[in-house]
């Protein structure tokens, strides 16, 4: 056998059941995160991605509490969040912001009590960690049909949403203009946006959600302007970079001697992602360091 | 209640709540409100890493603060700000998430750093947090007047010869030391969620910025002393209480706002609520 292959693929990679699940979840919800993140990133909305992420600590913390699937957690209190959000005045981009900060510190105070009644009755102290930062590693089979369902009704969502939603993100006043109900496109968004987060939070750790919703659209984004590319491309970019990750991480089981230790799934994936938004403004770089123009050049839009 | 260990954390609680309510009206005011999650948030690495290294975990603490503030400054001057502070945020978080996995005996401190142990604050922690606070203070009344004009018509400040990038970044580097002395002792999320419940509450009730600071202020030792108060009381987390206090003054300010309009419009039957009418002519636009 080959022994280069062998070092970069370990042994049991391929027939290990967990990497198996691991791979196929990452690469749906990937999917889904890069279709919904384009938008995100043209809407600015990444803060609402992070506080739906972080509330999906809540959620978890709960289903352990009352000994429900974590994804049912998740799911229902980003979902609830983004309601609550839609209510105080998301839409408005005045009270925007406030409207998110409100909604993530109360989401996380009730993460707090529940964690705390989680620890008092299961007696476990590593339950934070586990919750926070998760891991693929630890998804179970039984997982994987609510992860299809949802993915389906997100990605459905932006699809069917897909033109109006994208006019309605560029110029809000253009899409009103032609009778487009905005408000309601935007509801709708905020609807597969949780969806989305909540598959992330729940592939790689609540708080990391963000880095697989807004790394990959934002790298796409600075490599296309067309959309329906930049969709195409998150999406791969997610799946590269979780799978890598995914690899990385299994090999990092071998740097240490059978003692069972590894380095998380997450720390790999999100600095791949972020490796590859640092590349992918490289061209921009070079471009602007070859025009002449002392001038600043422009931000993008 | 008022004895041994929980003098200290009065007295720290007290600090916070006084800080938070200063730096938090201009992160309400700037629309800063995701930064102000993100650096205490990402820091929480760097109290890790410096827990792995066997070095204080304040110094890393602060260090983490400071390199987050500047990168978030750094990296949204070329593409977008909210992208530049999430990126910041997950990369200083998967950090954190390597630090924690390699050493075994971290994890439980995680709960603490994000939700706070202000219950159990010792004698030594004290000095650095009224130090760090007092710097905090000092940094926001010299900053007062170009900050507030930076934030509210940065085209003038611009044309007066203020950068507005500049006076970003010096705004980020507060947020970063504010955190750095609070978060350690109370958890990320007393800071942010009193950054952000008590001052957008008072901008409610007042459109003067000093009144409205001092409300800030005053709303914001209120809910702490609350939540201390109930926390003892009930011995579940403090970080809950203030977290849930500090969304429901927000919404008791909401709620005067809306019975003020109401008022006036019944008063004045055809002319339209100022207020309201500022916020629909205005909508969804990108960025």
């Amino acid at each position: 056998m080959n022994p280069t292959p062998a070092a970069i693929f370990a042994p049991g990679l391929f027939t290990s059941s967990l990497v198996q699940i691991a791979a196929l979840v990452c690469a749906v919800v990937a999917v889904v995160a890069g279709a919904v993140g384009v938008f995100t990133v043209i809407r600015g909305q990444s803060f609402a991605g992070e506080a739906l992420g972080d509330i999906g600590t809540t959620g978890e913390s709960g289903a352990f509490l009352v000994a429900v699937a974590p994804l049912w957690g998740i799911a229902i209190a980003a979902v609830a969040a983004a309601g609550v959000m839609e209510l105080i005045g998301i839409q408005r981009p005045r009270g925007r912001d406030v409207a998110t900060g409100i909604v993530l510190g109360a989401g996380l105070g009730v993460a707090a009590l529940l964690i705390y009644l989680d620890t008092v009755q299961h007696s476990t102290t590593g339950t934070t960690f586990t919750i926070v930062f998760g891991s693929p590693f630890a998804i179970t089979s039984s997982a994987i049909p609510l992860v299809i369902v949802l993915s389906v009704i997100s990605l459905g969502l932006i699809l069917v949403l897909f033109r109006p939603l994208l006019l309605s993100s560029i110029s809000p006043e253009l899409a009103a203009a032609r009778g487009i109900p905005v408000r309601l496109l935007g509801a709708g968004y905020l609807l597969a946006l949780a969806l989305a987060v909540a598959l992330a939070a729940f592939t790689i750790g609540t708080i990391l959600s963000t880095a697989l919703l807004v790394g990959p659209a934002a790298t796409a984004l600075r490599l296309t302007r067309s959309p329906a590319k930049a969709v195409l491309a998150a999406a791969l970019i997610g799946i590269a970079t979780t799978w890598l990750g995914i690899v990385m991480a299994y090999d990092s089981y071998d740097w240490y001697d059978q003692s069972g230790k590894s380095w998380p799934v997450s720390f790999f994936v999100v600095t791949l992602i972020f490796l590859a938004y640092l590349l992918a403004g490289v061209p921009a770089w070079r471009r602007r360091r070859a025009s002449t123009s002392p001038t600043e050049a422009p931000t993008r839009a | 209640m008022f004895s041994g260990f929980m003098v200290n954390a009065w007295t720290v609680g007290s600090i916070v709540a006084v800080v938070a309510g200063l730096v938090g009206f201009f992160v309400v005011l700037r629309g800063s409100a995701f930064v102000a999650h993100a650096i205490p948030n990402g820091s929480l690495a760097g109290a890790a890493g410096a827990s792995l290294i066997g070095v204080n975990t304040i110094l890393g603490f602060g260090v983490f603060a400071l390199f987050g503030a500047l990168g978030i400054g750094t990296l949204s001057r070329r593409g977008r700000h909210d992208v530049a502070t999430a990126l910041a945020l997950v990369t200083m978080l998967g950090l954190g998430a390597l630090f924690v996995g390699l050493s075994v005996e971290y994890a439980p401190e995680i709960y603490s750093l994000l939700f706070g142990e202000i219950l159990g604050i010792s004698t030594t922690q004290l000095t650095p947090t009224i130090v760090l606070s007092i710097v905090c203070v000092i940094a926001i009344i010299l900053l007062y007047r170009p900050l507030m004009l930076a934030s509210l018509l940065p085209d003038v400040a611009e044309a007066r010869g203020i950068s507005t990038h500049r006076i970003q970044l010096t705004f980020l580097i507060v947020v970063a030391l504010a955190t750095t002395m609070t978060v350690p002792v109370v958890g990320t999320l007393l800071v942010f969620a009193l950054m952000i419940g008590p001052p957008a509450a008072a901008r409610t009730f007042t459109d003067r910025p000093i009144a409205a600071m001092g409300l800030s202020v005053a709303t914001a030792l209120c809910v702490v002393w609350a939540a201390i108060a109930l926390a003892y009381q009930t011995n579940y987390p403090v970080g809950f209480y203030v977290g849930t206090l500090s969304a429901a003054v927000y919404a008791a300010g909401r709620g005067w706002a809306a019975w003020k309009r109401h008022r006036t419009a019944r008063r004045a039957p055809g002319s339209q609520p100022a207020q309201s009418a500022a916020g629909a002519g205005l909508d969804w636009s990108p960025g």
